[in-house]
């Protein structure tokens, strides 16, 4: 008894201080999609006053975890993302998810520029993140790893962009199961006790139709005059939830029914707890779902270029969770109409061919906008075990030949980088831009393939970043309080 | 005569109780550890050996449930076949058929996955020699006074074991990984059990004190798996590891069950296969060492009733005054698709490196030809 009277001042003491400045908020977005299907959309972001750069010693943590805190100032990071999904979005079904992921792992990292040897930093660092997120990173060496000349422009603050900082790596055998989910909630405040992660169920979170998981480390202005940066942390989690497989093919959807849980409370540790419905296809109350139990909040956002209409439920309020101290959040449909828009843009890519020896890689780019045309990069990362001829490399649209304005190619060489190709390609309005290049295969060396060959071989996904036109501009004031999901 | 015989058997009795009384205290601190870890290893791929992976799970379960921490257990699965796209219930590995028991959880931490389960790392894991970037959730930081469960199971043979259907390791590299292990006083005891076909030849090798081993088939036997499941399709247990976890499940970090009871698991009856064990490297009686010393992280605790001053409490420092705003730089957010600066931009200089070997063995053998051609005067006319 003694011991505990003397040790809790102690801790009262150390609350107190108030040097530290975190902040931490947890939001979940749950948009119903026009196949029937669910997606929700998790977002938890803590966010810092404090500087990792110019090796500032940072030893007290509190909100912000301190394994990544420190990943960031041993390794002198500036800018850290890093995915793991299982599935395949599909956009024409679903429209454009808030932050795309390739299926596989996914990590690109933006180092300062005091590192001096960046590629030795970057094989130390993927071999720590693997043992933070209990994944296979450590197999990121050269033969995966490229260096982007124009994507990928970081996210947060930079002054200079010198892309020999930037190292960007896919893993797209990667398996993402409970084992990466743990440590992933582990890195949260309130961990999976209290808050919206008590839904994060695996049991329920892997038998989906998508499922992605990211951390995002960046840092970010503070305020209108930017003088010092504060640092971000998000952590997202998207799932698809099929209305066959979980839904048992009724389309009424609650919490409960998606996540096996329902909600008491908000996380203590939390500034903001909030649960956002889209409720845009549903402009008259009740006209194609209704949502129980109802709630009078709204709130208009701009999301991906579309102004949308949201029912917020604040978890911070007690009012929220009603008599019964619990929230399940129900929706019900009563009719199935309405049409989806189709995204602006959207893209496949398929090896065409036959045989083990060679074979077309297609890359089809839709530009759905009747009358503007707009510009993309697409950065593609092959294997160099699929031999690219770069001389039958064709773009194409509406027939006829596109030359892109800017192409840089960087040859792989055998066993130690792949292929790098980046091109900026104007897409031509409402059309399809079609990219085929031809390759043969290498022979390897039987030691080079794996356990199971049997299961064939992976190709990384390709990225294309855009900037797509839309209705709405987007406002660029950070000062105004905003939704997470509508501000990376 | 009488008192005094009285006296002398009442002191007797005395001492005797007193000594009791010391044997059991002594017996709490014989042991001789002070720390435990767990090497879980399944060196199976594909679908259909699904039983090993439960195994290697139900084995991590009990082990943390009588007190291991994560994070000194480093457990090794060659294939994931809780999120398998076979697997009719995502993120569940069950041992039961009827799904009664999910060993796979909610919080668990598989150091080692896939393609990174190889003889090679398993070897570098148990001798220490890992690469210096390794983190330590994937390192064996063990001690002199570390007792280490070594859990094994797969597919094997007469003195070797499979790893992934590509390689294996024979019994005697892993008695010389043992025996590297001692040499440089790694483990204080360790046990050693593996559930594989003709398990016990595995052990016939080792050579290093203060092992003991347990398998579950005698060379020449074939170890059975337990029973399928027809929702999963599977087989879902071997049948020594089915009746080890129902051992083990009985078991709690209190027990004073001993390493007798563990050597009666699975009698032929039950497990079709005849068990064996090995003593003979092991110092300490084995009716003498607990389950717990071995499968649970029991700590010596002392209590003690005493009062104890805590110093001063830490004084928060005072932030440094913060320098003027006017000499700090803005930072600013960067554009994320300039088209035009993409279209002009100079293509990358290539880092100048010195000419290597190749470039100066042309010139000096040009310079030579020059000199031996035309003779050593006209030197003059180049400097």
């Amino acid at each position: 008894h003694e011991l505990w009277e003397a040790v809790l001042p102690l801790i009262v003491l150390l609350c107190g201080g108030g040097q530290l400045k975190d902040d931490f908020q947890e939001e979940l977005v749950i948009r119903p999609l026009h196949s029937g299907d669910i997606y929700a959309s998790f977002h938890f972001r803590t966010l810092w006053e404090t500087d990792f750069m110019k090796g500032n010693k940072v030893s007290h943590y509190r909100l912000f975890p301190k394994s990544l805190g420190q990943v960031i100032s041993k390794f002198s990071v500036r800018e850290l993302h890093i995915s793991f999904t299982q599935g395949y979005w599909r956009t024409m079904q679903w429209g454009q998810p808030y932050l795309p992921s390739p299926p596989g792992a996914e990590l690109w990292v933006w180092f300062q520029d005091t590192v001096t040897d960046v590629d030795a930093t970057w094989k130390e660092l993927t071999n720590v993140l693997s043992g933070i997120f209990c994944a296979s990173l450590n197999f990121i060496d050269s033969t995966n790893t490229v260096q982007p000349s124009a994507s990928f422009k970081p996210l947060g603050i930079a002054n200079v962009t010198d892309h020999r900082f930037l190292r960007y790596a896919t893993l797209p055998r990667e398996i993402v199961c409970t084992e990466n989910l743990t440590p992933w909630k582990k890195l949260l405040p309130c961990g999976s006790k209290a808050g919206l992660a008590v839904l994060l169920k695996s049991e329920k979170l892997f038998h989906s139709s998508f499922h992605s998981q990211a951390v995002h480390i960046r840092p970010m202005c503070q305020d209108s005059q930017c003088k010092t940066p504060s640092w971000e942390l998000r952590q997202t989690l998207n799932v698809v939830f099929d209305l066959h497989t979980s839904g048992q093919g009724k389309q009424e959807w609650s919490l409960f029914k998606m996540f096996s849980r329902t909600l008491t409370e908000a996380c203590p540790l939390a500034s903001s707890s909030k649960i956002y419905i889209d409720i845009t296809d549903n402009p008259q109350v009740g006209e194609q779902f209704e949502l129980i139990p109802a709630t009078p909040l709204l709130r208009q956002a701009v999301v991906l270029g579309d102004r949308r209409t949201f029912s917020v439920y604040d978890l911070t309020q007690q009012v929220t969770f009603g008599t019964v101290r619990s929230l399940n959040l129900l929706i019900r449909w009563k009719s199935t109409e309405g049409h989806m828009l189709r995204p602006l843009l959207h893209a496949e890519r398929y090896v065409a061919g036959y045989g083990l020896q060679t074979g077309e890689i297609h890359t089809l780019m839709y530009n759905n906008h009747p009358f503007r045309s707009f510009s993309v990069l697409l950065l593609d990362s092959v294997p160099w075990y699929l031999r690219l001829y770069i001389h039958t490399l064709t773009v194409t649209s509406k027939g006829k030949d596109n030359k892109p304005s800017y192409i840089h190619y960087q040859p792989s060489k055998d066993r130690i980088r792949p292929h790098l190709l980046e091109m900026l390609v104007q897409l031509p309005p409402h059309s399809v831009t079609e990219v085929t290049v031809q390759f043969e295969r290498a022979l390897l060396k039987w030691t080079e393939y794996t356990p199971d060959p049997n299961h064939g071989f992976y190709v990384g996904s390709s990225v294309i970043s855009a900037l797509v036109p839309s209705t709405v501009a987007m406002d660029t004031n950070n000062t105004q309080e905003r939704t997470l999901f509508s501000s990376l | 005569m009488k008192l005094f015989h009285l006296f002398s058997f009442f002191a007797a009795y005395l001492v005797a109780d007193s000594s009791d009384v010391e044997n059991s205290v002594g017996q709490f601190f014989s042991s001789g550890h002070t720390n435990n870890w767990a090497v879980l290893v399944c060196t199976s791929r594909f679908w259909f050996n699904y039983r090993h992976v439960a195994n290697t799970l139900s084995v991590y379960r009990s082990v943390k449930r009588l007190g291991i921490p994560d994070s000194h257990i480093v457990l090794m699965l060659a294939d994931d076949m809780a999120c398998n796209h076979r697997n009719p219930k995502p993120a569940t590995v069950f041992s039961h058929k009827n799904m009664e028991l999910n060993v796979y959880g909610d919080d668990v931490e598989v150091d080692y996955r896939g393609y990174e389960v190889t003889v090679e790392n398993f070897l570098r894991v148990l001798t220490g020699r890992l690469p210096l970037s390794t983190p330590r959730s994937k390192r064996l930081l063990s001690d002199d006074r570390s007792n280490i469960l070594i859990y094994l199971t797969g597919h094997g043979g007469n003195g070797f074991l499979k790893f992934q259907d590509s390689e294996e390791i024979s019994n005697v590299e892993l008695a010389d990984a043992f025996e590297q292990m001692w040499q440089k006083r790694r483990y204080n005891e360790l046990l050693f059990i593996i559930d594989t076909c003709q398990g016990a030849s595995m052990y016939e090798r080792f050579y290093s004190p203060n092992i003991m081993a347990l398998a579950s088939s005698q060379v020449g036997e074939d170890s059975l798996s337990h029973q399928p499941d027809l929702a999963i399709g599977v087989h879902l247990m071997d049948r020594y590891t089915f009746y080890l976890l129902e051992f083990l499940e009985d078991i709690h970090p209190a027990s004073k069950a001993n390493m007798n009871d563990l050597f009666k698991v699975c009698p032929k009856s039950q497990c079709v296969s005849t068990p064996g064990h090995r003593t003979d490297l092991f110092l300490r009686d084995p009716g003498s060492v607990l389950i717990t010393d071995f499968f649970g992280s029991v700590r010596k605790v002392e209590i003690t009733t005493e009062a104890i001053n805590l110093t001063d409490p830490i004084q928060q420092q005072e932030e440094s005054s913060v320098s003027e705003d006017a000499n700090k730089e803005m930072y600013s957010y960067v554009d994320q698709l300039p088209v035009s600066e993409i279209i002009h931009q100079k293509p990358k200089q290539k880092d100048w490196h010195p000419p290597d070997g190749f470039i100066l063995g042309l010139w000096t053998l040009i310079l030579l030809v020059f000199f031996k051609t035309y003779g050593i005067k006209h030197l003059k006319h180049i400097f």
